[in-house]
Formats: C-alpha cells, sequence, structure tokens
C-alpha cells in the first residue's frame, strides 16, 4: 500500500480544521471555500489536496465544478471528532454544578 | 485534562449516551432541570417555555455573538419527579430531525448523583452531522472567544 500523509497531522493544522468545518455544513467548490479566508487561493488549494489525500474530503464533479464533501466514514475514525461535542456538554454540566453548589448555600 | 463527561458513540449507531457524575445531591441536579431561570443560565439559552409535566413542552432560543437566533423546541413524554425525564428535541430549521431524549436521575453515596442522557437520531448520518456539527459550534465558540478577546484589547 502506498504511504499516506497522517490523518491526525491533517487536522492539527487550524486552517484544515476551519476548511473542514465550512464542509461540515456543505459541500463547496475550492474558490468557494477560498473565499473564506484571506489566504491565498494557492495556499487553500494546498490544504485541500492535503486534506483529500487524507481522505477527510472526497471531490464530487457537477457539471463544470467540483465540489468538496466531508467523508463523514473517515471522519469517525477520528477521535477528535467528538471532542468538541463533549467539551460543549462537560462546560454545560460544570456550569449546573457550579450554580446549583451556590444554590444549596443559599437555602 | 480528565473530563467528568463521558459520550459513548458507537461506530454506525444511531444513538449517544451521555453520563455525568455530579457532586450534587439528587434533588438539586433535578431541580436544575426543571426551573426556567436556572435551565437559562447553564445551558447558555433563553427559555420561552418550560412545562416541566407529562404532554408539557418547551422553547428555547439562544442568540450568538453576532446575533443570530436559534430555536429549539420539544414536548415532555414521561416526568417523574428525581428520576427521569423522556422528551423529545429539536433544533429548528435544520436537518438533524427530532430527537428522543431519555434523562435518568440516578443518586450516588454522599450527596452525589448521576444523569444518563440517551439521545436516538432518526439515522446514523444524522446523528453523525450533530457530531460534526458540534465540531463546527467547537471551533466556532473558540473563534468567537478569541475575537472577543481581540475586540477588548483594541
Amino acid at each position: 500500500m502506498e504511504s499516506r500523509r497522517d490523518i491526525f497531522q491533517a487536522i492539527a493544522d487550524p486552517t484544515r480544521r476551519a476548511i473542514l468545518t465550512l464542509l461540515a455544513v456543505q459541500a463547496l467548490t475550492p474558490g468557494a471555500i477560498a473565499a473564506n479566508f484571506k489566504s491565498s487561493r494557492q495556499t487553500i488549494s494546498k490544504h485541500i489536496q492535503i486534506l483529500a489525500e487524507c481522505e477527510l474530503l472526497k471531490p464530487e464533479q457537477n457539471g463544470r465544478e467540483i465540489y468538496y464533501h466531508i467523508n463523514a466514514k473517515h471522519m469517525s475514525e477520528v477521535a477528535d471528532f467528538i471532542e468538541p461535542f463533549l467539551k460543549m456538554w462537560d462546560d454545560r454540566f460544570d456550569k449546573l454544578e457550579t450554580l446549583m453548589k451556590k444554590h444549596k448555600t443559599k437555602e | 485534562m480528565e473530563r467528568k463527561t463521558k459520550i459513548t458513540a458507537e461506530d454506525g449507531r444511531q444513538e449517544l449516551l451521555i453520563t455525568r457524575e455530579f457532586d450534587l445531591p439528587l434533588e438539586l441536579l433535578f431541580k436544575a432541570y426543571i426551573e426556567p431561570d436556572i435551565v437559562e443560565r447553564w445551558m447558555g439559552t433563553k427559555v420561552l417555555k418550560l412545562e416541566s409535566k407529562k404532554h408539557g413542552s418547551y422553547q428555547f432560543e439562544t442568540t450568538d455573538a453576532q446575533g443570530n437566533k436559534y430555536s429549539f423546541n420539544g414536548v415532555i413524554h414521561e416526568f417523574s419527579p428525581n428520576h427521569k425525564i423522556t422528551r423529545t428535541f429539536e433544533m429548528e430549521h435544520t436537518p438533524f430531525g427530532v430527537q428522543p431524549e431519555f434523562h435518568e436521575f440516578e443518586p450516588l453515596v454522599g450527596d452525589t448523583s448521576r444523569l444518563n442522557m440517551h439521545v436516538i437520531y432518526e439515522s446514523v448520518a444524522h446523528r453523525d452531522q450533530v457530531l460534526k456539527m458540534g465540531m463546527a459550534q467547537g471551533i466556532n465558540m473558540a473563534h468567537n472567544r478569541l475575537q472577543d478577546i481581540a475586540s477588548k484589547l483594541k
């Protein structure tokens, strides 16, 4: 098997995570992705290429345009996938705990 | 960093299991789910309606840093004080669908308690979409915090 780039290395970069975030909402063309960033189109195109090599993105031809989708099957293998969701709940529950402890001492 | 919250999301299943132990007696944990002003504070949302009873319903509205509003609603199917709340959850204007949520409240030793939250999605794809959205929100929240800090530095 041909050696591939490391998937964890791919998502370690903030721009590449931001690209994944954009594509989590909807499939986009490379031009539409680049329009969200200050970096040059070439830089963004390089990031897209790395994500695609790791199979985190899937290109799909639609007429003359290529749309990039998130490859959800592969994403589920990444532990980081669930991390922000876990953090959101953990933060909420921490707040609940702190709040109710104060509530308890007030009574 | 050790997190007190655990999430089980098995590959290819359309459900999530969220568990958390609280350093709180059961009654106080349960109270945090039924008092509107308390819910508002820890969920970070506005409570428009919260009828904690069988056949009751609820409506929440959250506003993000950009002023965008997000609406959530659901119906309460089972309400058993200090024991269980079964309800639906829907984030309006999203493709995520309606999710039944089973909240079980358990007393533990020495004035501590545990919440078991079991969420079921319409399909595996729906569940994974919600998790992806969580990733998006996590990144956006971090970004907004940075923007807040940056604007204060100006």
